[in-house]
């Protein structure tokens, strides 16, 4: 029989007992709309999350820092890096070194410093750290009230929503609900701050320095160095204009976003800050040229970083990326949708056995008919075929109305969670996605689960004997 | 597909020692037990019987719905004990058309859909399809009830659409079984005529199981006869009533 043919007569059939088979691709239905609820919340949520991640640059920046610097370190680093004293120091040179490395899109500074800032003539002691320009577009701001800095020199400052409160003298009480970053940002945007810092000056006498090699082997420890220092720390004054409270939690991310003051980068560093590192990396590197405690490079794709860690390593440092983490996330997502793809198609499981069930029911209602069509000339293959387009019309229907179900129920839930996110003063987020092909997947799984449960119904009614079917009543 | 020696006329059956056996239980049941017959292509042939003659199971057997136990059935020079079952689905659709004691038309479907169903599994074209049902319905009197469902039609009505529909595939070998057991003698007769017609106009050979021994021998050309599986008689007869009117048209 052809396609048409078989189309045809197999809606007909299913037609002839509605309620069932109504009843069955309902079942079906709600199979399939449970695996593309289940399938587009673990998509929606792992798309969330590397967008998230993503934005954040957590996954293309490679943190890099000097053997030296040992307080910088994770363990593992300590562990198979070169060892201290042979490694280079981390100084404008090597950064601009880095910076040409392929893949790589900027190497910055991390500079960090605590200091004491003044609003309204009360001083308060943080942490202090320089943001590149290109943090602009960073997700950790999204939630930020005010603006990102007017240009990477300017004089202004981002606060951690928790000091604006510490500004504002409220501090947080135990059980109380955080209070809103719009409520702390009103009355400090457009404020002045007074940053009074350490400058570290060069003094004139300074050339000594200078003649350390750049590239020293020497195993000179820090009280060796402090002999040669030769520079002066000036006390200064900067005031910084409040441009943006950010709603960050300052612990949750590493790297420079670990303070509760943000400067722009370019700024900072004309301020030359003393920094810890300065006592002990001075004696080792030209002078006038800054050394840095880490610097953290931003690669052009997440793809890339491996390479350009190892090498950076090859230049003698070490690195740091949290592409191990990224890794043990992306499974832990896979094993996720394993899971969630398992439990939405336990529903479609029991719906392939409704089908098998109907048709089983059909075969036994339609005996006669079978018998008669074989006598007329149709062929094991044709009713075969016929039993299967059945089946397959059944799933393809369940299919449809499934992805349709499965996607309102989605729509609903995520509507549902940002009104509850919002309640709770949280920005709403898409956690749900439907990607084209999870329909196409879904609707061909459905239509497959069908033919396979149609298997043993169809091969059935084949094989009936005609003489024997034509004698039922 | 295997050809028997000798390779007899077209439309012609043979069946040689033919038996079918079924086991119930621990008897064994010896439905047709060595009937050799030959039908030549154009005869009217009654298989008359008792019930449980086995007369029906040498027609199921010559229809190739049923496989014989041993023996051969020979039509159109195929033995039809070694055709597959595909082959002989082939053979069911193109070379035989049969009418049954209860119709059998499909209830859900329109007088015209059952005519045109063996159509749909020849695959011929659907415009095609409706025009040749159409002209088989016309050819029995029911054009104007092709659109009924069978439950909407009297029994000769539908015996006459389950004639369109043997009719369809214009096969050479017509097989009835019992087709006027379920009808009153009035449209009995009805159905009697329109078989003899096939026969005549169209040039198909008849086979007709009944145990009405009137009926065959007021049609049949050639009446057999059975009893428990054997054949125990095979005359020739003279059509009775309408037998000198139609040697009138024929000539």
């Amino acid at each position: 029989m052809k396609i048409p043919d078989l189309t045809e007569l197999a809606l007909r059939n299913l037609r002839e007992s509605l309620l069932r088979n109504s009843l069955t691709t309902i079942g079906i239905s709600v199979g399939v709309a449970s695996l593309v609820a289940m399938l587009s919340l673990g998509i929606g949520l792992q798309q969330m999350a590397s967008r998230r991640l993503g934005k954040s640059g957590l996954f293309d920046t490679v943190i890099v820092s000097s053997r030296r610097d040992l307080r910088s370190m994770g363990r593992e680093e300590e562990r198979n890096g070169p060892a201290p004293g042979e490694s280079r120091i981390l100084d404008e040179a090597a950064r601009q070194e880095i910076e040409r490395l392929p893949n790589v899109l900027e190497a910055y500074p991390d500079i960090r410093f605590i200091t004491e800032l003044r609003y309204e003539d009360m001083p308060h002691l943080t942490t202090v750290s320089a943001m590149p320009a290109s943090y602009k577009s960073n997700d950790a701001f999204d939630g930020m009230q005010g603006s990102y800095f007017s240009s990477d020199t300017a004089p202004e400052a981002i606060l951690q929503k928790s000091f604006a409160e510490e500004l504002l003298g409220k501090t947080p009480k135990l059980g109380a609900p955080d209070p809103n970053v719009a409520d702390l940002a009103a009355p400090l945007l457009g404020k002045e701050l007074v940053m009074r810092y350490a400058q570290r000056e060069t003094t004139s006498s300074s050339q000594a320095a200078s003649a350390s090699p750049l590239s020293s082997p020497s195993s000179s420890s820090a009280a060796e160095g402090l002999a040669g220092a030769a520079y002066s720390v000036v006390s200064r004054e900067q005031k910084l204009k409040i441009v943006g409270v950010s709603d960050l939690d300052p612990e949750s991310m590493r790297g420079p976003t670990r303070a509760k003051v943000f400067l722009p980068l370019k700024l900072a560093e004309s301020l030359h800050v003393m920094q810890p590192t300065d006592l002990r990396e001075v004696s080792r590197a030209a002078s006038d040229q800054p050394v840095y405690s880490s610097v953290s490079v931003r690669v052009t794709k997440p793809s890339q970083v491996q390479k350009v860690e190892d090498a950076i390593k090859k230049m003698g440092f070490t690195t740091f990326s949290i592409l191990d983490a990224s890794r043990s996330i992306q499974t832990f997502f896979r094993v996720l949708d394993v899971f969630l793809g398992i439990f939405g198609s336990l529903a479609l499981a029991v719906a392939s056995i409704g089908i098998v069930n109907t048709l089983v029911m059909a075969i036994l209602e339609r005996r006669r008919e079978i018998g008669i069509m074989k006598a007329i000339g149709a062929s094991d293959s044709d009713v075969k075929k016929l039993f299967f387009a059945e089946a397959g019309a059944m799933g393809i229907l369940g299919g449809l109305v499934g992805v349709a179900l499965g996607w309102g129920i989605g729509r609903l839930i995520n509507a549902g969670t940002n009104v509850y996110l919002r309640s709770q003063s949280l920005p709403a987020d898409n956690f749900w996605a439907v990607p084209w092909w999870l329909v196409v997947f879904a609707i061909c799984f459905a239509f497959l689960v069908s033919l396979i449960s149609g298997l043993y119904p169809a091969g059935r009614a084949a094989r009936l004997d005609p003489v024997q079917a034509l004698r039922y009543e | 597909m295997s050809t028997a020696p000798g390779n007899p006329p077209n439309g012609a059956i043979a069946t040689e020692n033919l038996c079918r056996h079924y086991r119930m239980g621990e008897t064994l049941i010896r439905a047709v037990d060595g009937v050799s017959l030959e039908v030549r292509a154009g005869e009217f042939v009654a298989l008359l019987g008792s019930s449980g003659s086995g007369k029906s199971s040498v027609l199921n057997l010559i229809a190739g719905l049923d496989r014989p136990t041993s023996g051969s059935v020979v039509v159109q020079g195929k033995d039809l004990a070694r055709l597959s079952r595909e082959e002989l689905a082939k053979y069911r659709l193109h070379v035989v058309g049969m009418v049954f004691q209860s119709f059998n038309l499909i209830a859900s479907m329109t007088l015209a859909e059952n005519v045109e169903l063996p159509l749909r599994f020849a695959e011929v074209d659907r415009g095609k399809r409706a025009s040749l049902a159409q002209a088989a319905l016309e050819r029995v009197g029911l054009k104007a009830r092709m659109n009924h469902r069978p439950s909407e039609l009297s029994g000769g009505e539908q015996q006459r659409a389950a004639l369109a529909r043997a009719l369809i595939n214009r096969p050479q070998l017509l097989l009835a079984d019992e087709p006027t057991g379920n009808l009153d003698s009035h449209t009995g007769t009805e159905i009697m005529d329109l078989l003899r017609e096939f026969n005549e106009r169209l040039g198909m050979t008849v086979v007709m199981v009944t145990h009405e021994r009137a009926l065959a021998e007021r049609y049949a050309r050639r009446m057999i006869f059975l009893a428990d599986g054997k054949l125990i008689d095979d005359r020739v007869n003279v059509p009775t009533t309408a037998a000198a009117e139609v040697s009138g048209v024929q000539r």
